[in-house]
């Protein structure tokens, strides 16, 4: 009996050991890296990929970009991450979008977050909020559905796919607050994901879906759904042509939802420089237009300084507008 | 009509596809046999490739619902061998498939799975290709109170895995609830229980979840045994390899029955394979348990969660193709995976791409026949791996399942809270809890409050809406059958049994 559990232990030294030394090796090559702060699968996959597969496409990478995941806290462990564990690494680039703006501005990341703490690189596409109701809803158009909810807040059950505080809300209570109503009072009913919401305003179970404009193209298609409004700066083009956008209808709300990039704080203004020019180049080979009409995404073109500069400034905007509509002191 | 069935047969069945199909199988079958890979994580794995390979979108989608299939029938392997579920399906899947591992009999219980997930997954995919659009449109009639009701039926059912010890299903099933409130509260942003670690914002990860709880939690187990000298293998010598027709047909019903169950909750947006299997378990020891054998190595109860996980994995294509809405989580990554080629699977699908929706379903009919007809044969391979001293597999298996949750996280964290949750299931079950009510009260508790928050704000606070429709009252009566049936139904065989044996 001694002798076997000497060798098992033995074994499973071996074992672990040789696991270890798997790992090791693997740490060891240094590809470009983008990391996706979710799980498997998501928007932020999808944003990696957008790069990944443009990047190698274009001839723009030597090698293959690897995906990586770090799922957890929104987005706030890889925000931590590359903050402070690998703040210079000039291989890694990490997704971001609207989202992660929204979240810094709420100190969703931290209260010692700021949006300076990493250099924001660019963005490749940029989506807009879309106000959507079933084919045979009773709002023909955005006047009538905003005059029913000044009528009664509570009256109208919109849906989406965030929590209150999200993006998908802040696009309902942006609209709520341009006519006057308080957002608090909206009922609003969170899903996990836009899908889900789409299914319950199908199954109508709500009533309004605050969505994204490109995601729909599907069911607009198909005529399932009406889209009231385009949270965007002018009328989009192609099959968005009919949709107008909630400023021509007297709401001064706009949402863009952009698909970017950032940088770790320390790497070097050359190393930082060469990443958002590959990027701007990629942007503008025409293999890369059609993958990024493909994600459903409009062109965007902001890189570099210029981009930090454009999400500074809207982590300001949010943070103003987050007092504005009730969420923070 | 089925036009699209037939140029899909013409473009699955070319020598490329069919390959990929083969590959699809037979990589879904180990992602799925690996803990902590699961159908998700492998198609993530692997969707870069096939698109880096600049494979066709059909092409490129036949070797992912291969993978995805394939990985339903793999997640049984581990479950039945080693007490460790493969994936979040296959936990339903341990209770009476381990029991008859160490009663000798791993072969035929890797065997009558393998079938059982064949039939279930062809019941659904010849639901899928009859009724998918009419069944879509019945799947978005499922709203918040619904899947409400449909929990509390879920929670009801479990009352007849109570068994033995009723407290402790209860109290392990309430544990469960607990840990799944952890993270970001879905409907205000709210954060519980994450003590200011982003690690815990997003909740606990499934797979840290059920790695902690069975495999961690078992190598415990088994250094205690090592310490006191005793015999922690009581694993009998493995007996005969393949299943006995006899078998197969003695769990016919239950296999049909679980078939049904696993293609309807597959095919509700938001539910899974999880869900799927352990309505199909509990009302199968419902219906058939006769002798309290569920749990003891009872075939049906093998065969009936493995007919529903591969039934609902079908069942959960039927809204993303017809409504462009995933099903499941995986479903969720094939709809992003068809947007890396320019096609968005929605209610047009059908009409402007006839040649990918029926190159998909063609090689579901194919793949699933493969899968046969390679699990068959490999559940004797598979069966041997049991020759193996446990000591050496166990913890092989974990530290392959922890590089895989690292992969995943690339975080030490995730690593750190699957051991804490090693040692709390390894406490449960020295104190006699069985760990599948925990990991069902995990994952019915989040989805039950989600949904009950979701038709409160719906219906502005009247808990009304929750019995409003026909659907949902239907759920209620047979929630409130199978929780007080059985109590009313002993209580009349006690009275009438006895004295009608009475000459």
């Amino acid at each position: 009996m001694p002798k076997s559990i000497s060798l098992r232990r033995w074994l499973v030294a071996a074992v672990t050991g040789g696991a270890l030394l798997t790992g090791a090796v693997q740490a060891q090559a240094k590809p470009p890296e983008c990391i996706a702060p979710a799980k498997p699968g998501g928007g932020y996959d999808l944003t990696c990929r957008l790069a990944a597969n443009g990047l190698q496409d274009a001839k723009l990478i030597d090698e293959p970009m690897m995906v990586s995941y770090m799922p957890g806290g929104i987005g706030a462990v890889a925000y931590n991450h590359v903050t402070g564990v690998r703040d210079d690494d000039p291989n890694l680039i990490v997704a971001a979008s609207t989202g992660a703006a929204l979240n810094l501005a709420l100190g969703k990341f931290g209260q010692q977050h700021k949006v300076d703490d990493v250099r924001w690189l660019g963005a490749l596409g940029v989506d807009y909020g879309a106000i959507v109701v079933r084919k045979d809803a009773p709002w023909q158009n955005l006047d009538e559905l905003m005059k029913a909810m000044k009528q009664n807040p509570s009256s109208v059950v919109i849906g989406a796919g965030g929590t209150i505080g999200s993006q998908d809300w802040m696009k309902a209570a942006l609209m709520a607050k341009a006519d006057d109503v308080d957002p608090r009072k909206l009922r609003y009913v969170s899903f996990e994901g836009g899908g889900e919401a789409l299914a319950a305003l199908l199954g109508e179970h709500i009533q309004v879906f605050t969505g994204d404009l490109a995601e729909l193209k599907p069911q607009l298609d198909s005529g399932e759904i009406r889209i009231l409004a385009a949270l965007s700066e002018e009328r989009m083009g192609g099959p968005y042509a009919d949709i107008p956008t909630a400023k021509e209808q007297g709401y001064d709300v706009e949402w863009p939802i952009w698909r970017g990039y950032y940088m770790g704080p320390n790497v070097s203004d050359a190393e930082y420089q060469k990443w958002a020019d590959r990027l701007e180049q990629l942007s503008e080979t025409e293999s890369f237009a059609k993958l990024r009409e493909g994600r459903g995404l409009f062109p965007m073109s902001k890189f570099g300084d210029d981009f930090h500069q454009y999400v500074t400034q809207q982590v300001a905007d949010f943070t103003q507008l987050a007092k504005d509509v009730g969420l923070t002191q | 009509m089925f036009d699209f069935l037939i140029q899909g047969f013409g473009v699955a069945l070319t020598p490329l596809n069919l390959g990929l199909a083969f590959l699809g199988a037979l990589l879904g079958t180990l992602f799925g046999a690996l803990p902590g890979i699961g159908p998700i994580n492998g198609i993530a794995i692997l969707m870069p490739l096939a698109y880096t390979l600049g494979l066709p979108a059909e092409s490129s989608l036949i070797l992912l619902a291969g993978i995805y299939t394939g990985s339903e029938y793999g997640g049984r392997m581990s479950s039945i061998l080693l007490n460790v579920p493969g994936d979040a399906g296959a936990v339903m899947t341990t209770l009476d498939g381990h029991p008859l591992a160490k009663k000798g009999l791993a072969g035929p219980a890797l065997g009558l799975s393998a079938v059982s997930s064949f039939i279930g997954a062809t019941v659904a995919i010849l639901g899928l290709t009859l009724f998918a659009p009419l069944l879509a449109i019945v799947a978005v009639k499922f709203g918040p109170a619904e899947f409400f009701a449909l929990m509390i039926f879920a929670f009801a059912s479990m009352s007849a895995m109570m068994g033995k010890d009723p407290l402790k299903t209860l109290i392990g099933a309430v544990l469960g609830v607990l840990i799944s409130t952890v993270g970001v509260d879905s409907g205000t942003g709210v954060l519980r229980f994450t003590f200011d670690m982003p690690e815990l914002y997003d909740g606990i990860d499934f797979v840290v979840m059920i790695i902690g709880l069975f495999a961690v939690s078992e190598i415990l187990l088994m250094l205690e045994h090592a310490f006191r000298h005793d015999q922690d293998g009581e694993m009998a010598p493995i007996g005969r390899v393949m299943v006995k027709l006899s078998e197969v047909l003695h769990c016919k019903w239950a296999i049909l029955r679980s078939s049904v169950i696993g293609f309807v909750i597959g095919i509700l947006p938001g539910t899974g394979a999880s869900v799927a299997s352990a309505v199909a378990y509990t009302t199968e020891k419902r219906i058939s348990d006769h002798d309290n054998s569920f749990g003891t190595g009872n075939m049906r109860g093998l065969a009936a969660p493995e007919a529903a996980n591969n039934a609902s994995a079908a069942g959960s294509f039927v809204p993303m193709l017809t409504l462009g809405i995933p099903g499941s989580g995986t479903t969720a990554i094939l709809l992003g995976a068809l947007m890396l080629y320019n096609i968005n699977p929605g209610p047009m699908m059908f009409r402007e791409q006839p040649v990918v929706v029926g190159g998909l379903i063609a090689s579901l009919y194919i793949g699933n026949v493969m899968l046969l007809l390679l699990n068959l044969p490999l559940a004797g391979v598979f069966a041997r791996v049991l020759q193996v001293p446990r000591w050496l597999l166990v913890p092989s298996v974990a530290i392959l399942a922890f590089v895989g949750v690292y992969q995943l996280h690339s975080d030490l964290m995730a690593i750190y809270l699957m051991l804490v949750i090693g040692v709390f299931g390894y406490l449960l079950r020295k104190f006699g809890f069985s760990l599948a009510p925990v990991v069902l009260g995990f994952v019915l508790g989040g989805l039950m409050e989600e949904n009950l928050r979701r038709a409160l704000s719906i219906s502005g606070g009247d808990a009304a809406i929750l019995w409003q429709s026909g659907l949902s009252i239907g759920l209620w009566v047979a929630a409130a059958l199978v929780a007080f049936l059985p109590l009313v139904a002993g209580k009349l065989k006690a009275k009438f049994l006895p004295a009608a044996k009475a000459p």
